[in-house]
C-alpha cells in the first residue's frame, strides 16, 4: 500500500526543479483518504487511469501515519471532508504543518462555507463529489505549483543567508543554520539514501528560520501597521531585517493570520497568545527548533491524537527554526503543544515555562529559547489553530514550550532553571509537565535534566528530515524520542541545529521523530494523535523521562526507570520503538558518537516489543514537568557535545540504553 | 441471433435506466473506468455500494424511531449516504436524499419520514434493475458487456451488421471495414 518512497517522486526523472520529467505527471504519488469505500474504490480507479500511483486509505489517522512514515513518499493528498474519525480539515492542517504537501479536499457538500473553510485551512483545491476523472487529471498542477513556490521562496533567502556572517545567534545564525542545515541535509540525503529529497533538495532552498526574535519583530511590525493593513512589503520595511524577503514575510504573515483566526475561534488559555505574540525574551534562535521538536513529542503524546501530529510538526518546525516557507509547516509548535495537552495547566505551565525561560537567560550561548513567548520560529498560526481545535493540546504545547525554552539554554542553566522553577522533583518544570502529562495520559517524567536543546534539535532535524537530516545532529545529543512518529518536518529542525547551539533544535527535531513513531506504532488503534514519546533524558543526575500512557499517544516514551541510564537524549528512543531508522543512521555524523549511537539505539529499540514498550514507556506519573525537564536536559546535553557550553557531557548519549 | 438479442436487450435495459432517471452521468464514468484489467468494475462498485450503504439505511431507520428526532444526526447520516449514492450515479436515490435533507433542515419530522420511505423505495428499485442488468451482462461475458453498451447502440440501428461488428471487435480486427460498413 505504501508507495515506495524510495522510488522518488516523479520528479526524479532528472527534470530538476524547473522542468518535469517527460512522463510527468504519470507516476504522481497520490494518497486518497475517504471513509466511503465506494468513493474510495472509484477514486482509486480513476487515479490509476490517470497513470498516478495511488494509495488509498479509509481513515485519516492511518493516512497520517502513512505520510509520516513515508516522508516524501507522496506528492499530493486527496481527502474527504466528512470523515468519522477525524475531520478532513484537521487532517488538512496536520498535513500542511508536518509535511507541507498539497492537499485537495473533496465533498458532496458544495456550500460556500465549506469551500471557504477549505481555502482558509490551506487546501490547494476543492472538488465536489461526485468527482469526475477530468478533475483528477489536473491535480498535478498543485504539486508543481507548490514546488515552484517553494523554490522561489528559497532562492532569495538562500543568497541572503549565505551572505550573512553567522555572528548573531538569532536570526542570522538561524538563517545560516537553516541554510547549512539545508545543505547538510541535502548532502546527507545524497549520502544516505536515494531520498526523494535529493530531487526536492534541488528545488528547495534553505528556509528562513523564524527565530523568536525575528518573529517578535514581525509581530511588532504587524501590530504597528494594524493587522488589517499589514502588508508584507510594509512589514518587511518595518522589520528592517537584512536578508529577509518579501516572500518570506508574506508566507509567514499568511500563517500568522491563520493562527490568529484560529485563536479567535477557540481562545487559548492565557499565555498562549502572549507567547505567540512574542514572549519575553527573544533569544529564541536555535531553541525554537528544539522546542518544536519536544513539543511535538509532547504533543504527540497528547491524547488528542488529532492535532498531535500537527503540533509535533509545529514543534519541530519551531525547533528547527524552519522558515515558514511553504515547506513544512511546523509553525508554532509550542503553542500547539499546549493546546494539545490538557488544558488544565496550560496557563500555569506556560507561565512556568516562560518564567523558566526567562530565568534561564543566562544561557551561555545566549540563546534563550524562549519558546513560550514566541514559539516563534515556525510557529504558524495554522498550527496554533489546529491545536486549538483539538483542544487538548494544551499540554503538548506546554511541554513544547518548556522544551523550547530549555533548549536554548545551556545545560547548567536549564537545569538550574528547571530546578528552580519546579519543585524538587525535577529540574525542569516538572510539576507543570507532570500534571499536564498526566492528565493527558502521557507521562512525561522530566527529571532533572533539561531537555537538551541540542538533543531536541537533532531530534527536530530528524523529525523534519526523517530520512535525512543527519547533519543537524551536530550537537550530538539527539534526543531520541521514541521513534519518529511522524514528525515529518525534520527539515526544520536540522536547520536549527546548524550553527552554535542550534543543534538543539535539530537534535530535538530528529529525536522527536523517532519516538513519535514508536508510539505511533503502539497506538495504532487509537487515534493517531500525539504519539507518546517517551523522552527520557538522563543527563547525569536527572533523567527526564517522559512516560506515556499507553492510552494516550504521547510521544514521550520511556519511563524514568528504564531510562535512567540513558545519556539523556537517546533514552527516549531506547525505550521506545524506534520507527525510523534512516534518520537514526543519518545522524551519525553529527557530533559523532552521540548521534550515531543514539541513532543506533534508536534503531535497536525498535525491536522492543510493544508490551515492553508500553510498560516502560508509559508511565502515568510523568508529568509535563518531567517532559519539560527532559527536554531541557536534552537540549543541554545535546548541545554540550560540541561546545560544552551547557556543561553537558557530550558523550552522555553514548550510554543510552538500547 | 441469440447473442445479438442478448446484447440488444442489455443495451435496452441500460438505456432505459438512464431514460427513466435511475442512473445519471456518473454511472457512465464508472463504465468508462471498466477495462480489460478490471472487467467487472462497475458491478463490483455497485455491489460494494449496496453492501456498505445498507448500514446507513439501518442507522437512519433507527434514528427515525427515536423521539425526539435528532435532525442533525439524521442529516449527517443522510449526507454520507447521499454521497455514496451519488458516486455510483443513483440519480433518483440522490434526489430523494436531497428532499430528505431539506426536510431535516426544516425540522419537519413527517417530511423526513415520508421522504425516507421514498429513498428506500428508489434504492431497492434501482438495486433490482442493476442486478438484472449485471446478470444479463455476465451471461454474455464481462468484456463484451462493455463493448455491448456502446456497440449495441450501433446494433440497434444497424441490425444487419451487428454481428459482424461485434465479431470484428472481439477479434481485434481492424475496424476499418467495419466502420465503413456501419457508417
Amino acid at each position: 500500500m505504501m508507495p515506495s518512497s524510495s522510488g522518488g517522486s516523479w520528479k526524479s526523472s532528472g527534470a530538476g526543479d524547473g522542468g518535469v520529467p517527460d512522463q510527468f505527471p504519470a507516476g504522481l504519488r497520490v494518497l486518497v483518504v475517504d471513509d466511503d469505500p465506494t468513493c474510495l474504490m472509484i477514486l482509486e480507479k480513476m487515479l490509476r487511469h490517470c497513470n498516478y500511483e495511488v494509495t488509498k486509505c479509509n481513515r485519516a489517522e492511518v493516512a497520517l501515519s502513512f505520510l509520516r512514515e513515508n516522508k516524501n513518499g507522496f506528492d499530493v493528498v486527496i481527502s474527504d471532508v466528512h470523515m468519522p474519525d477525524m475531520d478532513g480539515f484537521k487532517l488538512l492542517e496536520h498535513i500542511g504543518l508536518e509535511m507541507d504537501l498539497p492537499v485537495i479536499m473533496m465533498s458532496a457538500d458544495d456550500s460556500k462555507s465549506v469551500v471557504m473553510k477549505g481555502v482558509t485551512h490551506g487546501a490547494c483545491d476543492y472538488l465536489i463529489k461526485p468527482v469526475r476523472i477530468e478533475a483528477l487529471r489536473n491535480i498535478w498542477q498543485h504539486v508543481v505549483r507548490k514546488r515552484k513556490h517553494e523554490w522561489k521562496d528559497f532562492e532569495p533567502s538562500a543568497s541572503a543567508d549565505e551572505q550573512k556572517p553567522p555572528e548573531e545567534p538569532d536570526y542570522s545564525s538561524s538563517a545560516n543554520e537553516g541554510h547549512n542545515w539545508k545543505s547538510t541535509k541535502r548532502r546527507k540525503d545524497e549520502e544516505d539514501e536515494a531520498e526523494e529529497k535529493d530531487d526536492s533538495s534541488s528545488l528547495k532552498k534553505p528556509r528562513v528560520v523564524w527565530s523568536v526574535e525575528l518573529h517578535q519583530q514581525f509581530v511588532a511590525a504587524v501590530n504597528q501597521l494594524g493587522i488589517d493593513k499589514a502588508v508584507p512589503k510594509k512589514i518587511l520595511e518595518l522589520m528592517n531585517v537584512p536578508g529577509l524577503t518579501r516572500e518570506n514575510v508574506a508566507s509567514h504573515l499568511q500563517k500568522y493570520r491563520l493562527y490568529l483566526r484560529r485563536l479567535s475561534g477557540s481562545p487559548l488559555p492565557g499565555g498562549m497568545n502572549a507567547g505567540f505574540m512574542g514572549g519575553p525574551d527573544a533569544g529564541y534562535g536555535s531553541m525554537s527548533s528544539l522546542n518544536g521538536l519536544d513539543l511535538q513529542a509532547l504533543a504527540a503524546s497528547g491524547q488528542l491524537g488529532q492535532l498531535q501530529p500537527q503540533s509535533l510538526a509545529t514543534l519541530q518546525a519551531v525547533a528547527l527554526g524552519r522558515s515558514n516557507n511553504s515547506k513544512s509547516a511546523i509553525p508554532v509548535p509550542v503553542i500547539d503543544q499546549r493546546n494539545i495537552f490538557s488544558f488544565e495547566n496550560p496557563k500555569s505551565r506556560y507561565s512556568e515555562v516562560q518564567s523558566q525561560h526567562l530565568n534561564n537567560s543566562s544561557n551561555n550561548s545566549s540563546k534563550q529559547i524562549n519558546l513560550l513567548p514566541g514559539i516563534p520560529t515556525n510557529m504558524e498560526p495554522k498550527q496554533f489553530v489546529s491545536l486549538q481545535q483539538s483542544g487538548q493540546h494544551s499540554f503538548g504545547s506546554m511541554n513544547h514550550q518548556v522544551l523550547i525554552q530549555m533548549g536554548g539554554q545551556s545545560q547548567t542553566q536549564s537545569q538550574n532553571q528547571v530546578q528552580s522553577n519546579t519543585n524538587a522533583h525535577h529540574g525542569l518544570r516538572q510539576p507543570v509537565l507532570s500534571n499536564d502529562m498526566l492528565t493527558r495520559g502521557g507521562v512525561v517524567d522530566v527529571s532533572t535534566t533539561v531537555y537538551n536543546p541540542v538533543v531536541s534539535v537533532s531530534q527536530a532535524s530528524s523529525l523534519v528530515d526523517f530520512s535525512m537530516n543527519h547533519k543537524t545532529d551536530s550537537s550530538g545529543s539527539s534526543y531520541p524520542l521514541g521513534g519518529s512518529l511522524g514528525i515529518p518536518n525534520v527539515r526544520a529542525t536540522s536547520s536549527a541545529l546548524q550553527g552554535d547551539g542550534n543543534l538543539d533544535t535539530k537534535v530535538s527535531g530528529r529525536r522527536i521523530v523517532p519516538s513519535y513513531d514508536v508510539f505511533n506504532d503502539l497506538n495504532q488503534n487509537r487515534e493517531w494523535g500525539l504519539q507518546a514519546v517517551g523522552l527520557t533524558f538522563d543527563q547525569s543526575p536527572h533523567s527526564i523521562q517522559v512516560g506515556l500512557d499507553a492510552s494516550s499517544p504521547l510521544l514521550l516514551q520511556h519511563n524514568r526507570s528504564s531510562v535512567s541510564e540513558m545519556g539523556g537524549q537517546n533514552r527516549i528512543l531506547a525505550s521506545g520503538k524506534v520507527i525510523f531508522s534512516p534518520e537514526v543512521e543519518a545522524r551519525t555524523h553529527h557530533n559523532g558518537s552521540n548521534v550515531g549511537q543514539q541513532r543506533n539505539t534508536y534503531v535497536k529499540t525498535e525491536s522492543h516489543t510493544d508490551g515492553s514498550f508500553h510498560n516502560t514507556l508509559y508511565s502515568e506519573q510523568y508529568g509535563q514537568d518531567d517532559l519539560l525537564a527532559a527536554i531541557m536536559k536534552q537540549q543541554q546535553q545535546g548541545v554540550g557535545q560540541p561546545e560544552n557550553e551547557f556543561g553537558f557531557d557530550g558523550n552522555a548519549l553514548d550510554d543510552l540504553p538500547v | 441471433m441469440e447473442r445479438n438479442q442478448m446484447h440488444r436487450q442489455i443495451a435496452n435495459t441500460r438505456k432505459l435506466m438512464f431514460d427513466q432517471g435511475y442512473l445519471d452521468e456518473q454511472f457512465i464514468q464508472l463504465e468508462e473506468l471498466q477495462d480489460g484489467s478490471n472487467p467487472n468494475f462497475v458491478e463490483e462498485v455497485v455491489t460494494l455500494y449496496y453492501r456498505d450503504s445498507a448500514r446507513f439505511l439501518s442507522n437512519l431507520d433507527q434514528a427515525l424511531e427515536k423521539r425526539p428526532l435528532d435532525f442533525s444526526k439524521l442529516d449527517n447520516l443522510m449526507h454520507q449516504f447521499k454521497g455514496s449514492s451519488t458516486s455510483i450515479g443513483a440519480k433518483k436515490v440522490k434526489t430523494e436524499c436531497t428532499h430528505f435533507r431539506n426536510y431535516c433542515n426544516a425540522r419537519n419530522a413527517e417530511g423526513c419520514k415520508r421522504t425516507f420511505q421514498n429513498v428506500k423505495k428508489e434504492y431497492t428499485t434501482l438495486r433490482k434493475k442493476l442486478e438484472a442488468y449485471f446478470q444479463m451482462s455476465r451471461q454474455v461475458g464481462p468484456v463484451e458487456t462493455a463493448y455491448a453498451s456502446s456497440v449495441v447502440v450501433c446494433t440497434i440501428r444497424y441490425d444487419t451488421i451487428h454481428s459482424l461488428h461485434l465479431n470484428i471487435i472481439h477479434s481485434n480486427l481492424p475496424l476499418r471495414r467495419c466502420a465503413a460498413r456501419s457508417h
